[in-house]
């Protein structure tokens, strides 16, 4: 049995009620999982003493402007013991999005989640510390939200008035 | 025969006192550099032996704002970085003098986008633009040089006298 095939079957067995689709694109797998089990995939696909997914490398998001689910998050994670990176995704319904933080099972999922909060305005519900990643406190706007012109939103962030 | 000779017969020059310090400032203009960026490796470069901008009295880089007279605002001002150099210039004595260095700092250049200052004229007082992404040392040389001519051109009367409590406030 491939890897692959191993990760299927293992998902399957005990998440076949909440996987919505498993792609395979390219050599690379992608799950999408409802959004409510998020969490416990995770904690499965990082305990599993055959997965050991121990590593969170990114977690972003999509935001796909006219669709009823408009965001869709994005994790890549990252097994030493299979040596095969896994992407999970989860497409989000409500307004304003919010999803179920990962943290405390990748901490370095603390930052990434930040930051895609920072961009897409999507809540990760107990993350401890929502803080946004670039943009200035106070800023009001997320700004990768299909809806953002480019070049921002005159006066939603200060500058200095102009010397003389 | 050469100004020493001249000098040796206890020769003088007659000149005015605003003639001596504009060549004495343009001669000596210490840049703050401002190196945000890819032009700040420009800016090094134009500061090494090839290029050598000690040619122009201008090798003393003060990483202190305190120190000195030219601001080089080398790459792209984001918003937020905006506050920090304006905090720095700020911070400058008077008479100073800015150059906005390659394309990012003149007009936003490619980073035509919302988290960057498209043009650092909004917030300072720009002496001379510099084309390129980045300039070459050359282009930063020729913007030196520029400097220097408006400088040479200065009379004291040009800068205001500000007051102690003006200067508090803006060095706060």
């Amino acid at each position: 049995m491939n890897t692959k095939e191993l990760i299927i079957e293992k998902v399957k067995e005990k998440f076949s009620e909440s996987v919505e689709e498993i792609s395979d694109f390219r050599d690379d797998l992608s799950i999408t999982i409802k959004k409510d089990q998020i969490v416990n995939l995770g904690r499965f696909l990082k305990e599993n003493s055959d997965l050991q997914f121990i590593m969170c490398k990114d977690v972003t998001a999509i935001d796909w402007a006219t669709r009823k689910k408009r965001f869709t998050t994005v994790y890549h994670i990252y097994s030493f013991k299979l040596n095969y990176t896994l992407r999970l995704k989860s497409n989000i319904d409500d307004d304003p999005p919010t999803i179920e933080t990962v943290s405390p099972i990748w901490p370095s999922a603390n930052w990434y989640e930040r930051e895609t909060w920072d961009m897409y305005g999507i809540k990760f519900i107990n993350h401890p510390d929502l803080r946004r990643m670039y943009m200035p406190e106070g800023f009001e706007h997320h700004p990768l939200k299909k809806d953002f012109p480019v070049l921002g939103i005159p006066g939603s962030l200060p500058l200095p008035n102009k010397a003389d | 025969m050469g100004l020493e000779a001249v000098l040796q017969k206890d020769g003088f020059l007659t000149t005015t006192i605003d003639a001596i310090v504009a060549w004495s400032r343009k001669s000596s203009v210490w840049p703050m550099p401002m190196g945000i960026s890819c032009c700040a490796i420009e800016m090094i470069a134009a500061a090494d032996p090839k290029y050598d901008i000690a040619r122009f009295g201008s090798e003393v880089m003060r990483f202190s704002p305190r120190q000195s007279d030219l601001m080089i605002v080398a790459g792209t001002v984001t918003y937020k970085m905006a506050q920090v150099v304006r905090r720095i210039y700020d911070q400058m004595p008077e008479p100073k003098w800015v150059i906005a260095m390659g394309a990012c700092t003149s007009s936003g250049g490619m980073y035509r986008s919302y988290s960057v200052v498209q043009g650092i004229d909004q917030f300072l007082p720009v002496d001379v633009y510099t084309a390129g992404c980045p300039p070459r040392p050359e282009n930063l040389l020729n913007a030196l040089m520029t400097i220097q001519e408006k400088i040479s051109k200065t009379k004291a009367r040009d800068f205001k006298n500000r007051s102690l409590a003006e200067l508090e406030h803006s060095q706060n």
